[in-house]
């Protein structure tokens, strides 16, 4: 009966997610569309600029297509500065200066002096998203733990029953194996958070004008460096002797071990944060890239045989979604567990 | 706003959104989840175990009344056999008190039928004596009431005496 439920909860769920697929199609062209009708369609900057931030979120072309996001700003001249980023804007859409700040490819510096430093905190299109999956996640997981409040004792149903074997599933085949049975309790939440973000930010981002996330360098070094915090804070006395001295080395190698051990620190988080944001970022650009083949080309043909290819590219997306932040979450959870492994 | 470059905003948001996220999901999520999770594996491990358990048991059981039948049967067996045993021999204990009366009784009877037997006869003889007396007596007065019977009767006896 619950197996049938979360089956049926699972066959929405797909569904759902091939509708928007479908969509994905037309919604990317209808962006690029304008670009086409401009002399000489430059992919790449189409391209770029979908994968990266922005301080506007444009959906489609017209007056109500774009949202303009707030514009947070911080510099020792002027202090901080709340407004909207359509104040950057003159009607025919061109970039004009406000309140002495100028826009320019994403940067805002000071009108009269533009080497000082200015602090953006603006909600930018990636923040927001940022916002919008860490609210979903909150929601989604919060009702979850509602069910298992109400429901105890009985058999998972419906939304507890679609995510328990997720959760179990990072419990007993990423936190286990990696961390061991004593301590793996400890960093379940932050495992269990780390994964659901990634897995709710890549599927989110794949949807039609939502921001590409976690294929944010910014975004997958502060997942990263939480990793790294975690591993490090809880690094036990053999972990760091390990590092500093490494046992079973002679002398005059451990000249180069040590160095070599020391980088690894930083490189294991590096690898995380690089790792998942090539795989994303590389998934929205294929994509994109399909798609501009028929503005590059000029032909429907071309179109529809893109929109195929990219509904199942798509597919792989999701896969790919998966995928990442398993890795992601088993390679935190193997770090976690080299620096808190006792030895015999 | 780089490729490449993360922008210090986005970092400075995602550290305070992630890490809230984080804690908020801790407190809210995975605590009661864990928890439920770990209490329901545990309910159905101790079921599991006490059904493993009563299976033992019943097999323990089982076998105890098996052998607690067994041990009944050949109680039983005993007692039968013993029973039979004591029956038999208080049969024939009976049996031989029984003939060894009889065998009394018989001799006893016999006794007193010989010796009332001997009785009988030596009354008889004295009454067939005494008869005999009475008879001869009478025959004799009735023989010798004249003399000359007397007479013939001593010649007889003379005679006799004579030839012997």
């Amino acid at each position: 009966m619950a197996a049938k439920q979360a089956n049926n909860t699972f066959t929405k769920v797909f569904r759902a997610f091939l509708v928007m697929l479908l969509f994905t199609g037309f919604g990317y062209n209808s962006v690029l569309a304008s670009s086409s009708e401009e002399e000489g369609f430059n992919a790449s900057e189409v391209i770029l600029h979908h994968v990266m931030d922005d301080h506007v979120w444009h959906f489609v072309d017209g007056h109500y297509g774009t949202l303009h996001l707030p514009i947070i700003l911080y510099s020792e001249a002027k202090g901080f500065d709340i407004f909207s980023s359509s104040n950057f804007y003159d009607e025919d859409h061109n970039l004009k200066p406000y309140k002495g700040y100028v826009l320019e490819h994403g940067h805002i510096t000071l009108e009269n002096n533009p080497d000082a430093f200015v602090l953006d905190l603006s909600i930018t299109k990636t923040v927001f998203m940022l916002m919008i999956t860490a609210v979903v996640v909150l929601l989604i997981f919060i009702a979850v733990a509602r069910k298992y409040k109400t429901n105890t004792g009985k058999a998972p149903t419906g939304i507890q029953s679609f995510f328990e074997p997720i959760i179990v599933f990072v419990r007993d085949e990423v936190a286990k194996p990696n961390i061991g049975d004593k301590k793996y309790e400890k960093f379940m939440p932050f495992l269990l958070s780390l994964f659901f973000f990634i897995l709710f930010g890549n599927i989110l981002g794949l949807l039609p004008g939502a921001a590409n996330l976690t294929g944010n360098i910014a975004v997958t070094t502060v997942l990263a460096l939480f990793t790294f915090v975690i591993t490090n804070i809880n690094g036990n006395k053999h972990y760091w002797k390990h590092i500093f001295w490494t046992p079973g080395v002679p002398l005059p190698l451990k000249f180069i071990i040590v160095p070599v051990e020391i980088l690894g620190v930083f490189t294991k988080p590096f690898a995380l944060l690089i790792r998942l944001f090539v795989a994303i970022t590389a998934g929205h650009i294929v994509m994109l890239a399909l798609i501009c083949l028929a503005f590059i080309f000029q032909s429907y043909a071309v179109g529809v045989g893109s929109t195929i290819i990219v509904l199942f590219i798509s597919l792989i997306e999701l896969l790919v979604a998966a995928i990442q932040a398993y890795v992601f979450t088993m390679f935190s959870a193997l770090y976690i567990g080299m620096a808190t492994e006792e030895h015999h | 706003m780089e490729l490449l470059t993360p922008g210090t905003g986005l970092l400075i948001w995602q550290i305070i959104i992630f890490g809230l996220l984080f804690i908020l999901l801790r407190v809210l999520a995975w605590k009661p989840i864990m928890q439920s999770l770990r209490i329901r594996e545990d309910s159905i491990q101790d079921a599991l175990d006490s059904a493993e358990n009563a299976k033992l048991e019943m097999t323990k059981l089982h076998s105890d009344n098996q052998k607690l039948l067994e041990e009944a049967r050949v109680e039983r067996d005993a007692i039968l056999k013993q029973a039979r045993h004591v029956s038999d021999v208080l049969m024939e204990e009976a049996k031989a008190e029984a003939s060894k009366q009889t065998e009394k009784m018989i001799t006893d009877a016999r006794l007193a039928i010989n010796i009332e037997k001997k009785a009988a006869m030596a009354e008889v003889k004295t009454q067939v004596a005494a008869l005999s007396l009475q008879i001869t007596e009478k025959l004799l007065r009735k023989n010798l009431e004249s003399d000359k019977a007397q007479k013939s009767l001593i010649e007889e006896f003379v005679k006799d005496i004579n030839l012997n």
